[in-house]
């Protein structure tokens, strides 16, 4: 029972070389973010994002069942930049992996690059598009940020996983077909990414109908939010 | 703001202390793709096969106090999972608070006043994105909040 509790890729998995290379694209990609998420990170949206990244860390913990045998979790990255924006989302979801890796012993130290470009990088950047996206298009209700939520969650999630598959055929130290990788990883994380969605959903469809005004996406993509302003 | 922050704590709280006897034991996605190929004993070990998983390796800090989401020297595995979840929820809002608080904008009303070297490339596109949040009268009250 004690290794289903290990929930990110580990140290072995993919090779040293293409671990290295994906440590520096994790710490370049993250520097970006910082800089471009102090252009949003006020006096409000700073304690909102240690709630976000908080979020994410307990929600992970919550596996839930998508076949007999297999379980998913959250990744967080949709949930975030609905909230805090696709900056600042990015470092929640990084924090988050850094104190899984630090103080649980989840997710390899030399494999944080690869978790972290995988799930703060590739899974936000893909959940950002599809929600500037759809929340532009979409009438403006609440159902339609449900439906972005969840929409944006299960393409996240499976472009997450995808980021495995590519990094698997970089420097995978098993001799497995690629093509049998990604269908699992793709059949398996398109149920996880329904699961989600639902979550994700769930929260800022709550969030939005309780503080409008903290739903980042809603100041940011759409002329006017969705409430009055608190 | 503040009890904002106060119910959302609340429910991160709840959700990694108490909902999370609930989750799913069974191996997440990653996990499961990592052991195709492989057969496993009673015990969870590898009896044979090729699977991603047979390459895997220690954890460097796998003997840290939480690791595995369990706090060391507590055998009730329901309430070693759930306070080193409220452990978590409490360090990352921690962490990740006082970082984004320690790289936030400073001056509300100069948004360009500490980076210049920012601005060419950052405000045409951020600004509609930044600016609505800047509004004063938003949130008189939060400036307290940290």
């Amino acid at each position: 029972m004690d290794d289903v509790r290990a929930m990110h890729i580990a140290n072995g998995i993919i090779n040293g070389p293409v671990s290295a290379i994906f440590i520096v694209v994790a710490v370049a990609g993250l520097a970006v973010c910082v800089r471009r998420a102090r252009v949003d990170l006020d006096d409000r949206l700073a304690p909102m994002a240690g709630l976000v990244a908080a979020f994410i860390f307990a929600v992970q913990m919550l596996n839930f069942q998508v076949l007999p045998g297999v379980s998913g979790h959250l990744l967080g990255g949709t949930l975030a930049v609905i909230l805090v924006g696709p900056w600042v989302g990015a470092l929640c979801v990084a924090t988050v992996l850094l104190v899984q890796a630090l103080v649980f012993a989840d997710g390899g130290l030399t494999a944080i690059g690869l978790n972290i470009t995988n799930m703060a990088l590739i899974g936000t950047a893909a959940a950002y598009l599809l929600v500037a996206l759809l929340l532009r298009v979409l009438p403006r209700t609440i159902a339609s940020l449900g439906a972005t939520a969840l929409i944006a969650s299960v393409i996240g999630v499976v472009v997450a996983s995808l980021g495995f598959v590519a990094e698997y055929a970089l420097g995978g130290t098993t001799q497995l077909s690629l093509g049998g990788i990604a269908a699992t990883m793709a059949g398996v994380h398109t149920l996880i990414g329904v699961g989600e969605g639902l979550i994700a959903a769930t929260t800022v469809v709550t969030v939005a109908k309780v503080r409008p005004d903290l739903v980042y996406a809603l100041r940011a993509f759409r002329k006017q939010p969705i409430g009055a302003q608190a | 703001m503040k009890k904002f922050l106060i119910a959302g704590l609340f429910v991160a709280l709840l959700l990694a202390g108490v909902v999370s006897r609930f989750a799913s034991g069974s191996p997440d996605g990653l996990d499961y793709a990592a052991r195709e190929g492989c057969t496993f004993d009673a015990d969870g070990d590898i009896t044979g096969g090729t699977c991603m998983a047979q390459q895997e390796q220690e954890h460097q800090l796998g003997d840290s106090p939480l690791a595995d989401y369990g706090i060391k020297g507590i055998d009730n595995e329901t309430l070693s999972t759930g306070l080193s979840g409220v452990a978590g929820v409490l360090l990352t809002f921690a962490i990740g608070g006082g970082l984004f608080w320690l790289i936030r904008r400073r001056t509300p009303g100069q948004p360009s006043a500490g980076s210049p070297s920012d601005s060419p490339a950052g405000s045409p596109s951020d600004s509609p994105a930044g600016s609505p949040s800047d509004s004063p009268s938003g949130s008189p009250a939060d400036e307290k909040v940290a």
